[in-house]
């Protein structure tokens, strides 16, 4: 059985901006802890003596030179942006008051 | 409406590149409670622990290619990468790397075989992709230390804990609201031109020890540290446009009276001060912050763990946001970006490229140079060690280089605000006027004059001192015939000085220097009137 609790998924949630109502709040838990236990299973998999891996492929130091490549113009980066305004991605008010 | 900018002090209003966790309290009712400072270092024992951020200056962002100009259009040096879109992958910037290694060698840290790259999960527009690259536990230098030697020449060893790879946010521009301040903003602006911008984040260990010198140590130590990161040529380190930050993490202990007692007392309850963009600021905000400390611990309150923002114009701090858990960022290991490994080869051939460290350098430069140690201070302070170095190096006697640099073009810098590499004079045009003044053909106030020609931009000392007009007489019989007429004139003064009033003469030189209209070198007159009347 999972452990996660109604107070965690409403801290996920925050942590996420994502507004959930009650209904919904149960609704994840619910749901997340289905995910959570299947997960788990992985758990009993026995890793003794074997490295934590992070990246399958046996690759370090893969980089570029500092050289300047082409990006986007202004135009183009803002195309794809809900609202726009001065040349900046127009967002909504980021805290509230309280 | 009103609009607040957040510009190049390196955070926003109210956050810098941590993200928001948690609410924003608002200041309610009037300023915090102090002590003064002698109750506040009689009582409590400070505790610091410093956080700088460097924004390098690599031609390119530390995951892809976009240029780092400063100051640049609004969204003109993005790309899909910096700009989170899906599908982008982000590659490490090799010259990120190496400055970031060399960063650490030069703080005397050990610098990791292996590490990778983390993900710092946070909700806010500053970052796109809803994260900040970031490294965790995995450091690419770590345990290393630098010495930093305060104006009385004592030294207080900065012990580092680490030194990490991250990338910059982007700028936000708040709009509306009755304060124009985050929390009443009705929407945000934002540029990405400085998102992905490498960074590297240096952290000290706790700092112990340091009573009453805390806030010196502070400033000290920023100022060593941006000293050294210039000599590595790894950045601009430009306080003012936010290339070099301070976040400063304070905590006070009560005051043990045997100073051997004082390491087992715990630390107390800490506050990270934000926004501390000066060398200046950081001394005045760690001072502000123990006085505000020992206010609430002396009226038995406890101090809340969390964010303070540094107020340049009020010299107070006031409170943020709750300092979040380190949980709450879900860190886990980069997925797009396979670990740095760097051989002991690389790390070999990066040291070999390290410059003598800054103190070192002083001292040897001091010892080269014949200054005392209140001169050598002067010059540091005035922030005139590489300039001076420059002026010797063209040509210039050392006590000149000095005697203009930290002297009559300080002054003047100071008084305009302005930088000495700013002041319209180079190192070489110095030279070229100490040059005129130690070959005789100028005395100080003709050279001071020169000067004001340089710096009004009239050409060279040779071609100023010309113009004007201006060179000592070199005729020696002119000059002695000036001087036989004074001693003439004065018998009094001249009975003086056979009596062995030797600063009798200084009246006589004034009258010689007068006759040949200020165009005459007194040391020479000096010597005139010696052979004549000391015998």
């Amino acid at each position: 059985m999972s452990s996660l609790s109604r107070d965690d998924v409403a801290h996920l949630a925050m942590l996420a901006r994502i507004e959930l109502t009650d209904g919904e709040l149960d609704r994840m838990l619910g749901e997340l802890s289905v995910i959570l236990d299947a997960v788990a299973l992985v758990q009993q998999a026995p890793t003794e003596g074997v490295e934590p891996m992070s990246h399958p492929l046996p690759l370090v130091n893969v980089a570029r030179p500092d050289e300047v490549r082409p990006g986007l113009t202004a135009a183009q980066a803002l195309s794809g942006a809900p609202e726009a305004d001065q040349q900046r991605f127009s967002v909504p008010r980021i805290l509230t008051d309280d | 409406m009103s609009e607040q900018t957040t510009d190049a002090a390196g955070s926003d209003e109210i956050l810098g590149t941590d993200g928001v966790q948690g609410a924003v309290q608002v200041q309610a009712g009037g300023p915090d409670a102090v002590l003064t400072w002698d109750e506040t270092v009689a009582a409590y024992d400070p505790v610091l622990g410093l956080e700088v951020h460097v924004e390098l200056g690599t031609a390119t962002k530390m995951f892809c290619g976009c240029p780092t100009e400063f100051g640049a259009e609004p969204n003109s040096q993005v790309c899909p990468v910096c700009l989170g879109l899906p599908g982008s992958l982000p590659v490490v910037n090799e010259k990120g790397v190496e400055s970031a290694i060399r960063i650490g060698l030069a703080l005397n840290c050990t610098i990791a075989p292996w590490c990778r790259f983390a993900r710092k999960n946070y909700f806010y527009p500053d970052m796109p992709k809803n994260f900040q690259t970031s490294q965790y536990d995995e450091p690419i230098a770590f345990n290393g230390w630098l010495d930093v030697e305060l104006e009385d020449g004592f030294v207080y060893r900065v012990e580092i804990e680490r030194a990490h790879m991250e990338e910059d946010t982007g700028k936000s521009l708040h709009v509306g609201g009755a304060t124009g301040r985050i929390h009443g903003a009705d929407y945000s602006l934002v540029d990405y031109n400085r998102a992905g911008i490498p960074l590297i984040e240096i952290v000290t260990k706790p700092m112990t020890g340091l009573g009453e010198r805390a806030p010196e140590v502070a400033k000290a130590y920023v100022a060593t540290l941006r000293d050294l990161l210039r000599a590595l040529g790894v950045s601009d380190v430009k306080m003012e446009q936010g290339s070099l930050r301070c976040d400063a993490n304070v905590s006070l202990r009560p005051r043990k009276k045997k100073a051997e007692k004082q390491s087992e007392v715990p630390f107390g309850t800490r506050t990270e001060t934000k926004n501390v963009n000066s060398l200046r600021s950081v001394e005045r905000a760690v001072r502000y912050e123990m006085t505000r400390h020992a206010a609430v611990l002396a009226g038995a309150g406890s101090i809340l763990q969390e964010t303070r923002h540094w107020h340049e114009d009020t010299g107070v701090t006031t409170s943020g946001r709750e300092k979040s858990d380190a949980e709450d960022y879900r860190y886990f290991p980069e997925p797009d970006l396979v670990p740095i490994a760097p051989t002991p080869e690389t790390v070999e051939a990066l040291r070999a490229t390290l410059p003598e460290p800054p103190v070192q350098r002083r001292r040897r430069l001091q010892g080269e140079w014949g200054f005392s140690d209140l001169e050598m201070r002067d010059v540091v302070n005035a922030g005139a060690v590489e300039i001076i170095e420059a002026t010797v190096a063209a040509g210039a006697t050392p006590a000149g280089a000095r005697k203009w640099w930290s002297g009559e073009i300080a002054r003047r810098a100071n008084l305009e605000g302005r930088e000495l590499s700013d002041m319209g004079i180079t190192p070489r045009a110095v030279a070229e006027l100490d040059g005129l003044v130690q070959g005789g053909r100028l005395n100080d106030s003709m050279a001071r004059q020169v000067l004001d020609g340089v710096l009004a931009g009239e050409g060279n000392p040779g071609a100023v001192a010309d113009a004007r007009g201006l060179a000592l007489v070199s005729d020696e019989r002119a000059l002695g015939a000036a001087v036989d007429a004074v001693i003439t004139a004065n018998p009094d003064l001249v009975e003086k000085i056979e009596a062995g009033k030797v600063q009798a003469a200084g009246a006589l030189i004034g009258q010689v220097m007068k006759a040949m209209a200020g165009q005459a070198d007194a040391a020479r007159v000096r010597e005139l009137i010696m052979e004549r009347v000391g015998g």
